[in-house]
């Protein structure tokens, strides 16, 4: 074991070396790995908010469809009652026209009967009388018994 | 081992292995058992560890110093390569393992530095990395580098050590650094006054007052005596410790080496015994290299720590 001048030697460049070190790679490499930190810290938070970005879309997407969802239903909703009324507004027109022909058929057939009596009464006289010819065997005046025809007649 | 004719005796090739290159002032004699004659007072490359001990202080480990400056430079080129980049984008590759380690260290020291300061990661970047290639340099196999500086030098008994952290000038330089760097910074923190303080003031508080104060240079004597062994301690044990380590390892890889050459059933069991002492020594080298990265920022930390600071806050 020597000691010599080996070892001032060393110390020198022990120092040399960790000054160079100081100087031009240290803060080089520190400064570099500081701002790739940074810059990774940033990215982290821009992803952090831009899935919470997505995660309020979504949500706003769920409520716009619930949104729509629910109208749609109400509108459908609509439609129905809607569908019903005209059905039963059709229904109750169809019941009208029905009442009303029905009306305007009973009045014709009243007026057809009215009509039929008048024919029939018209012709009472003219059946009477060939009722009683036949069962007279002999012809009658009318013009004698016309008015106890028609008075007849009239009392139909 | 040697290629020449008479091959070294175990003893010779494990202290051949022991020696560096040593390049120093060799005062004139005869050396090396009359081989080698120095006229005049000079310097020059050691032949032998008899010219080392000559030389004393006056020499350096031209090996060790290579290496470690080799090192240190392809540690530096790659992080300086790194340096120029690094960008905020997305890393790839050599970049990704460059900043993996930057943020190790950060890591590390951010935990046992709660101090601002720009010098303290860039330090134990260095240590760490710095440290561990030259550790690293033990798993290469302890003849490849000798043989081939040797077949380059032309010299078979040519001194070659490469792992730089088995000499303890290396590791006792650096603790040393780390050493004056912590008084340094604990008198820029401190003050002259305050660093002198905390020398002679702990850990017994001398009395201020009372018939006691005859005692307070007595206790002054007796902590500035405590305190100068706790701080001298600290560079002895981190570049001893590390020095240990390593040469330990070092000295176990040639002694597995000297049995390669002794037949082939142990020249197998010498294989197995290699690999497994070079999958432990991973281990040892990255936790040496750790080791004096974290007590190099703890005593930065105590240099930074400032009782007085304390008193007022508490």
């Amino acid at each position: 074991m020597n000691l010599n001048l080996t070892i001032i030697g060393q110390s020198i460049t022990f120092v040399i070396f960790v000054l160079i070190c100081m100087k031009y790679v240290w803060p080089h490499i520190t400064a570099a790995m500081t701002e790739r930190q940074k810059k990774i810290a940033d990215g982290l938070a821009a992803a952090d908010r831009a899935s919470k970005d997505l995660e309020l879309a979504q949500e706003k997407a769920k409520h716009e469809l619930r949104d729509a969802k629910a109208e749609a239903a109400s509108i459908l909703e609509s439609a129905n009652k809607r569908a019903t009324q005209i059905v039963e507004e059709a229904k109750e027109q169809a019941r009208e026209e029905g009442n009303r022909i029905k009306a305007a058929a009973q009045a014709e057939v009243e007026q057809e009967v009215n009509r039929a009596k008048e024919q029939l009464r018209s012709q009472v006289a003219t059946l009477a009388f060939a009722g009683a010819e036949k069962v007279l065997e002999s012809s009658v005046d009318q013009s004698a018994h016309k008015n106890m025809i028609d008075k007849l007649a009239a009392s139909l | 081992m040697a290629a020449d004719g008479n091959a070294p005796t175990t003893t010779e090739y494990i202290q051949h292995h022991l020696t560096n290159w040593t390049y120093g002032k060799l005062p004139a004699g005869t050396y090396c058992d009359g081989k080698s004659v120095q006229e005049t007072t000079g310097w020059t490359v050691a032949h032998c560890s008899e010219e080392m001990s000559a030389m004393g202080f006056n020499a350096i480990h031209l090996d060790s110093m290579l290496w470690s400056i080799g090192l240190g430079i392809i540690f530096l080129a790659l992080f300086r390569w790194g340096a120029s980049k690094a960008h905020a984008g997305v890393p790839t590759g050599m970049l990704n393992f460059v900043e993996a380690i930057i943020e190790f260290i950060d890591k590390t020291v951010k935990d046992a530095f709660q101090y601002k300061s720009r010098f303290v990661a860039p330090l134990a970047l260095t240590i760490f990395v710095w440290i561990f290639l030259m550790n690293l340099m033990d798993l290469v196999p302890v003849d490849l580098i000798p043989q081939l500086a040797a077949w380059v030098a032309g010299d078979p008994h040519f001194y070659f050590k490469i792992v730089p952290t088995t000499d303890p000038n290396i590791t006792l330089g650096m603790g040393f650094t780390v050493f004056f760097l912590m008084i340094a910074f604990s008198i820029r923190e401190k003050g002259f006054v305050g660093f002198v303080k905390e020398l002679t003031f702990h850990p017994f508080h001398p009395p201020t007052k009372g018939a006691g104060i005859i005692l307070a240079p007595l206790i002054i004597v007796i902590n500035f005596a405590l305190e100068s062994v706790t701080l001298l301690a600290r560079p002895i044990s981190l570049g001893l410790r590390l020095f240990g380590n390593l040469y330990a390892g070092e000295m176990i890889f040639i002694l597995i080496a000297t049995m390669f050459g002794a037949g082939l059933i142990l020249g197998l069991f010498a294989g197995v015994l290699q690999l497994g002492w070079a999958l432990f020594h991973i281990i040892v080298i990255t936790l040496q290299a750790f080791v004096f990265m974290v007590l190099t920022i703890v005593y930065m930390a105590m240099a930074f720590h400032n009782d007085d600071e304390d008193q007022f806050t508490h």
